[in-house]
C-alpha cells in the first residue's frame, strides 16, 4: 500500500540530486551527438546545453538546461538557472534546426531564469520574449518533456511546443514554489502551502490540459532507475517527433497556434464600465 | 447559526458604481517623488505629470485621453475570470480578491481594450488596469490582448498595448504562465502582415509582461522614470547581497542597456505616437513586407 505522494514530496523528488539530467539523456538516447557552445554575443551558458545529435536514426536538436551534482558544477551551471546568453544559444540553435530542417527535442529542468544584475542589464526578459516568439513560428517539429522542475518563464523559454511531455512526478509553476509564497504571502518558509495550492504536479497539468503525457517513474523517482526512465521517456518523445514529422508545416504551425490559444480560464458577463476616473485630456 | 451573522460578499453588478473616484478639483496632491502640493486639477490638466517631472500612474480609462476624441470602442469588455485552481488559502482567497477588485475598479480584470485611432489613424489598443491586482496577467488579460492582436491582423491595423503590470497572475497558476505563448502566438502572426505592435512601457512593466509581448513589439516606447525588468529589485537584492544602483531598471538605465527604443515624456507622447504610426500605415499601398520568416 503506497502512501500518496504530496505536491511537495514531488517537488522534493523533481529536484533530487540524483535524478538524471539533460546531458543523462543525451547518453543513453543519443547514437551520435556533439554539443555546440556559445550565442556568438557574449558567452557560453553551462545552465543551458545545446547540441544536435542522433535517435533511432533520426538528426535532431537537443536543448536542455542542466544542473550539477555538486557545488562546484553548481556554481559553474548556475543551479541550472540561465543568464540571457544561454536562451540566445537556444535561439541560435532554433534558427539551425530550422535552417537545415531538423526537429527539436527540449529537455526542462530549472528552478527559473537567473534574477541578477547582469542578467537584467542582459535583457533577461527580452531573450525569455524573443525564444517564444521564435518558437511560435519554428517551421520544424519541437517537442518538450518536462524532466525536473519547470519553473516560470525561465522553463517557458525552451518550451513553447508542439507537444509537451512530462515525467510522472516533475513540476511546472507560474514561478517556484519558495517564490511563489514568498510573492504571495511574503514567507518564502511556506513553499510547501504555495506547492499544494498552486497545482504544480505533472498530474495536475494533465487535468488542466496543458501537459500532452506524462512519463511513469520507478516506484519513488527516476532515480531509483534512471536508465530505464530515460529510455521510456526516449520512446515517447521519439513518437511524437515522427508523429509531427508526418504533418505539412501549415499544419504544424496551425495546430501549435491552437494549443496555446485556448489555454486559459475565462467565461463571459454582460459587459460594464470601469469606475476608475475619466479620460484625460492628452489633445 | 453562525451563518445568520456572516456578511454575505458582495455580489458584483456590471455598471454599479460603488465608489466616488473623483477627488474634487480644489484637492492639493501630493506627489511621491518630490512631495511637492499640487491642485488635483493643475495636476490632470498636465496629463498627471509633476513640475519635478514624476509620471504618476493612470488609469485604463484616464489613459483613453490619449485617442482621438470618442474615438475609443471598448471590445471584449464581456470576458470575465474564473477560479481555475480554487484558490484559498490562509492569508488569500482569489474569489474574494476578485470580487473586492471588482468593486474597485468597476472592471472584471485588470485590461481595457479595444479600437480607436490617433490622428486619424486606426489601431487596436489595449490598457492594462494597475488597481486591479497590480495590473497582473491572468486569463483573462491574455485573452483580451490575443482577441486585439487577432483583430489588428484582421482589420489590417496597428496594435498599441499600454502596459503597467507586475507579471503573471499567481492565483491562476501555470494558466497564467501559458498567456504568455498564446499572446506571443498572436502577435506573430500580426507580424506576418506587416503590421506593428507598439509597447508603452508605464510604471511598472515587470516578470510576464516583459517575458512575452511587451520586450518584442517593433517599437518600445517607455514612460520616464518607468520601471521596467523581468526580476523584482527585491528578488535580486536577495540573491545578490548587496544594494542596486538606484537608476537600475529605469526606462532610462534599460535604454542605456539596449532593450528600449526611446524615452517619451507623456506629454509629447500623442503626437509622437501619431507621427509613428503615419511611418507605417502610410506607405506605398502596393508595398507588401517580405515574407514571414523567424
Amino acid at each position: 500500500m503506497k502512501t500518496p505522494l504530496s505536491a511537495w514530496d514531488k517537488v522534493q523528488i523533481s529536484r533530487h540530486v540524483q535524478r538524471p539530467r539533460t546531458l543523462d539523456y543525451v547518453r543513453v538516447l543519443c547514437e551520435e551527438y556533439f554539443e555546440f557552445h556559445g550565442d556568438r554575443r557574449f558567452a557560453d551558458d553551462a545552465a543551458i546545453v545545446a547540441g544536435v545529435g542522433r535517435i533511432d536514426g533520426q538528426s535532431v536538436v537537443i536543448i536542455g538546461h542542466q544542473k550539477g551534482r555538486d557545488t562546484r558544477e553548481n556554481m559553474r551551471r548556475n543551479f541550472g538557472m540561465p543568464k540571457p546568453e544561454g536562451y540566445r544559444k537556444a535561439m541560435r540553435l532554433f534558427h539551425h534546426a530550422q535552417k537545415f530542417a531538423l526537429p527539436v527535442i527540449c529537455l526542462i529542468d530549472t528552478p527559473g531564469a537567473d534574477p541578477s544584475m547582469e542578467s537584467e542589464s542582459r535583457g533577461q526578459g527580452n531573450a525569455i520574449a524573443e525564444n517564444i516568439l521564435v518558437m511560435a513560428q519554428l517551421r520544424t517539429p519541437i517537442v518538450s518533456l518536462v524532466i525536473g522542475e519547470g519553473g516560470s518563464g525561465g522553463a517557458l523559454a525552451i518550451g513553447v511546443t508542439d507537444r509537451i511531455l512530462m515525467l510522472e512526478h516533475s513540476v511546472y509553476s507560474v514561478a517556484a514554489p519558495e517564490a511563489s509564497a514568498a510573492i504571495l504571502w511574503r514567507d518564502s518558509s511556506k513553499a510547501p502551502d504555495a506547492a499544494k495550492t498552486m497545482r504544480i504536479t505533472a498530474q495536475d497539468l494533465k487535468d488542466m490540459a496543458i501537459v500532452d503525457t506524462l512519463i511513469p517513474e520507478p516506484e519513488g523517482g527516476a532515480h531509483n532507475d534512471p536508465d530505464a526512465t530515460i529510455r521510456r521517456a526516449g520512446i515517447a518523445i521519439m513518437q511524437s517527433v515522427n508523429q509531427l514529422n508526418a504533418l505539412p508545416t501549415s499544419i504544424l504551425l496551425d495546430q501549435r497556434y491552437q494549443k496555446y490559444r485556448v489555454i486559459g480560464a475565462i467565461k463571459t458577463m454582460p459587459t460594464n464600465q470601469s469606475s476608475m476616473g475619466e479620460p484625460l485630456s492628452f489633445l | 447559526m453562525k451563518e445568520l451573522f456572516r456578511r454575505a460578499p458582495k455580489a458584483f453588478t456590471p455598471g454599479e458604481q460603488t465608489r466616488d473616484q473623483d477627488t474634487p478639483d480644489n484637492m492639493w496632491v501630493k506627489c511621491p517623488s518630490c512631495g511637492d502640493l499640487t491642485y488635483y486639477k493643475q495636476l490632470r490638466d498636465n496629463l498627471k505629470v509633476c513640475k519635478c517631472g514624476h509620471h504618476m500612474r493612470l488609469s485604463a480609462v484616464e489613459w483613453q485621453g490619449l485617442f482621438d476624441s470618442e474615438s475609443f470602442t471598448e471590445e471584449d469588455g464581456d470576458i470575465a475570470p474564473l477560479d481555475p485552481l480554487n484558490f484559498v488559502s490562509p492569508k488569500d482567497n482569489y474569489a474574494q480578491k476578485l470580487r473586492d477588485s471588482q468593486l474597485h475598479t468597476g472592471l472584471y480584470d485588470a485590461m481595457i481594450s479595444g479600437n480607436a485611432s490617433i490622428m486619424g489613424q486606426g489601431l487596436q489598443v489595449t490598457i492594462t488596469e494597475f488597481e486591479f491586482i497590480g495590473g497582473s496577467m491572468g486569463s483573462v488579460f491574455g485573452e483580451k490582448i490575443a482577441r486585439a492582436a487577432e483583430r489588428a491582423y484582421e482589420r489590417r491595423v496597428p496594435l498599441l498595448t499600454i502596459n503597467a503590470s507586475g507579471g503573471a497572475r499567481m492565483h491562476e497558476g501555470v494558466l497564467a504562465l501559458m498567456q504568455l505563448p498564446k499572446v506571443n502566438l498572436t502577435l506573430a502572426r500580426l507580424g506576418t502582415i506587416g503590421m506593428p505592435h507598439i509597447s508603452l512601457m508605464t510604471d511598472p512593466c515587470y516578470g510576464g509582461v516583459l517575458a512575452s509581448y511587451a520586450s518584442v513589439a517593433d517599437i518600445i516606447i517607455a514612460e520616464p522614470g518607468a520601471r521596467i525588468g523581468f526580476a523584482g529589485r527585491r528578488v535580486i537584492e536577495q540573491t545578490i547581497r548587496q544594494k542596486l544602483p538606484a537608476n537600475f531598471q529605469s526606462a532610462e538605465f534599460m535604454m542605456e542597456h539596449g532593450m528600449i527604443d526611446m524615452v517619451v515624456p507623456r506629454t509629447d507622447l500623442r503626437s509622437t505616437l501619431g507621427r509613428l504610426l503615419k511611418l507605417y500605415t502610410m506607405r506605398d499601398a502596393d508595398a507588401s513586407p517580405l515574407p514571414a520568416d523567424v
